[in-house]
């Protein structure tokens, strides 16, 4: 009855992440999609902490705090801030329609449930079911970074990628250096904050539209 | 008493000084103010790493749970550490000329130094970690600061350079974290929880009851991952640009170590998949796209303007082929693709040597503007046309060697996939040729009023051409006779890799 409970309960945090996620596509303003990021990083917060009290593994606490402070307080607001004082554009720009993002979006979920479920059939309940959502969660990071064209929500599908992988390793009964590989990530992630700031890319590209990027293929002359 | 017993245990193993001494050095080249001193001490500090890596030979120190060297590691550990330290001579060369060009502000160079020495300590903590996670935190950390390095200029281009790295490179390491993670989730039902489960001496013996299917799909995520880092295409983008826009030293070492360590661990994953014997053949994947990497690089080749970017491309081409080699499998082609990969270790950052040289004497980075090197530097000019002609392939030099081996392996297995590879390989070859051809010989430009020339010492001269002509020996040494231990010693680990 217990273990039913603690299963259901780390399904429905899980596919709140992974609700999130999808929320993450269909946002049409900059600051609402850092709102739903923020939004999303507390429910892997959640999802950790779920995670170390079922697992008796107290060290999951400390992801679940990196998650909740850094992800879901810190990297908002600073990115919150970054977009005001950059002036940068407050509409997301979208190099596929939000309804085509969507219908792929679905079908990477039901891709990623297919591939996982059979693959996992003899692991524990516990882990499939999150695998198969941390999977999609991946997936749907990435489609986000391919499909939304500036700097920011680059970061941020960046970020919702790695959200996707850290459930990964909570899930994983047992996994040694959660701890410090959420750390690492938190660090790569404090950098390309620091990055866009740093330098200054609106100043030096006179957009953050990534696309400005791609003009540059190399040999120029 | 036991932190004291613990450190004197770790005193006596020389995997400890391997990593402590880079990073000691970079948190101490961090606060040091002074840039020459700091160039030399980073001289020395890279060649005492190599010195340490060398004890391992004499004394193999026992595996524990968070390091440990074998038959496979140890040779790359020795290849890292002795590049890591020719380079470092080169990057003193090359750091006093760029000073006098007043193009490095002296926080640039202290960052710089720091970041050099950090470099090193993450390749070499990503060799001899025996656990994955670790091997993990130390690749994502290459790519920091590796990152930080390419941008070190702040011009726009190596901005744009570093942000395109940034990004591919993040996505490639989180993909190859969630390869890792289902690692672990195929080995802990057999090996219960926790740090056991992560580790590469304890997975590889128990690799046949993990589950196939769960590998099949972790391997998927890891060769993409990793593939990144490697430069495979066509996930190869970020290559080129942080080739080009970097100093040049870092150049030498993304082609001579980063690709390397990157297929490293690549490589170790396919050892438990074969350990394993019930999933996919990894083989033909790696095969793909190391074919695919070799095509278009060779293609990419004839069409490029700018003297980094072409040696840029020109190791996406040898990643390509070596992982060829090893998709191939059996001991003749893991023999030639660990051989390739010293080979073009060795080349290609001897090669960068010498094109950090030439960008700075002539100023550009345009092919078009550099001509006539055999002409106007001679000891400079010949050095490269060697180290050109070898990572083309021509015989005698060792680069020619391992791919024969290849192509002729190839051929022996699967003689349909040889013909694509001998193709590649050709047209790779007559685009450098055209391209030596121009740089190498002809007239020399009107000489232009160049910034440093007459202002460089010769000891800086020397300093610089050392590097390059020592590893220019090296590959031709190779190539004519390699040392019978160092054979015996390819076979084993060839055997190894399955």
């Amino acid at each position: 009855m217990a273990q039913q409970f603690s299963y259901d309960l780390a399904h429905l945090i899980g596919a709140t992440v992974l609700m999130a996620g999808m929320g993450l596509l269909y946002q049409r303003r900059l600051f609402a999609v850092l709102n739903t990021f923020a939004f999303q990083a507390v429910a892997l917060a959640a999802a950790a902490a779920w995670q170390a009290h079922v697992q008796h593994a107290p060290h999951l606490y400390a992801t679940a705090a990196i998650a909740l402070i850094f992800k879901a307080i810190a990297v908002p607001l600073a990115l919150h801030w970054l977009v005001e004082r950059l002036g940068i554009h407050r509409t997301v720009e979208t190099a596929l329609s939000i309804g085509w993002t969507m219908i792929v979006g679905v079908a990477l979920v039901a891709l990623s449930i297919m591939l996982v479920l059979p693959v996992t059939a003899k692991a524990a309940a516990l882990t499939r079911e999150s695998l198969s959502i941390a999977m999609s969660v991946v997936l749907l990071g990435m489609l986000m970074m391919i499909t939304r064209r500036n700097a920011v929500t680059q970061v941020v599908g960046f970020m919702a990628l790695e959200n996707g992988l850290i459930l990964a390793a909570v899930s994983a009964k047992g996994m040694p250096l959660v701890v410090e590989i959420s750390i690492a990530f938190s660090v790569l992630v404090a950098m390309t904050v620091f990055g866009i700031f740093f330098f200054r890319i609106r100043e030096r590209f006179d957009t953050l539209d990534l696309n400005y990027l791609e003009t540059y293929r190399g040999d120029r002359q | 008493m036991t932190v004291w017993a613990a450190l004197e245990a770790g005193a006596a193993n020389p995997l400890m000084w391997i990593l402590a001494i880079p990073l000691g050095s970079a948190g101490f080249l961090a606060v040091l103010p002074h840039w020459r001193l700091a160039a030399w001490l980073n001289v020395a500090a890279a060649g005492t790493t190599f010195l340490a890596s060398l004890v391992l030979f004499r004394h193999r120190p026992e595996p524990t749970h968070l390091l440990f060297i074998d038959d496979f590691n140890i040779y790359l550990v020795a290849l890292t550490a002795f590049v890591g330290f020719t380079t470092s001579i080169f990057s003193a060369a090359y750091i006093g000329r760029e000073t006098q060009a007043d193009r490095l502000s002296d926080v640039h160079l202290r960052f710089y130094h720091a970041m050099y020495q950090a470099f090193l300590f993450t390749m070499l903590l990503a060799l001899v970690a025996n656990n994955t996670g670790v091997m993990w935190v130390a690749v994502e950390a290459a790519t920091l600061t590796t990152v930080l390095m390419v941008s070190l200029y702040r011009t726009r281009e190596a901005i744009e350079a570093a942000w395109k790295y940034f990004i591919l490179c993040s996505v490639g390491i989180g993909l190859a974290l969630f390869g890792t993670t289902l690692v672990y989730l195929a080995a802990q039902p057999v090996m219960g929880d926790g740090a056991d489960a992560m580790a590469w001496t304890l997975l590889i013996g128990k690799a046949h009851a993990f589950h196939p299917d769960l590998l099949n799909l972790a391997f998927v995520f890891l060769l993409v991952g990793y593939g990144t880092k490697v430069g495979l295409a066509p996930l190869h983008a970020w290559l080129p640009d942080a080739h080009a826009e970097g100093p040049t030293p870092i150049s030498a070492v993304l082609s001579g170590l980063l690709l390397n360590v990157a297929l490293y661990a690549l490589l170790r994953f396919k050892m438990l998949l074969a350990a394993n014997g019930k999933t996919l053949e990894p083989g033909p994947l790696m095969i793909m796209m190391g074919l695919s990497s070799l095509f278009l690089s060779a293609f990419m080749l004839y069409r490029r303007g700018d003297i980094k970017r072409l040696f840029a491309y020109s190791s996406i081409e040898h990643m390509g082929v070596i992982t060829f080699a090893f998709g191939l499998g059996g001991p003749v082609a893991n023999f030639a693709g660990l051989m390739h990969m010293t080979m073009h270790s060795l080349t290609k950052s001897g090669i960068f040597f010498a094109v950090g040289i030439i960008t700075q004497n002539a100023g550009t980075k345009r092919l078009a503007d550099i001509r006539g090197l055999t002409a106007s530097h001679p000891v400079l000019g010949w050095g490269f046309v060697i180290a050109v002609l070898a990572i083309a392939g021509l015989p005698p030099m060792g680069v020619f060697m391992s791919e024969f081996l290849v192509v002729t392996s190839a051929f022996a297995r699967q003689p349909l996939l040889a013909l694509p590879l001998a193709v590649g390989l050709l047209l790779a070859f007559g685009a450098l040729a055209i391209r030596l051809q121009g740089m190498a010989f002809g007239a020399p430009p009107p000489a232009r009023r160049v910034h440093s020339q007459a202002r460089v010492g010769l000891m800086s001269t020397v300093l610089a051409y050392v590097p390059l002509w020592l590893h220019v020996a090296l590959v031709v040494v190779a190539g004519l006779w390699l040392p019978g231990p160092l054979v015996a010693w390819f076979e084993a680990v060839a055997k190894l890799l399955g």
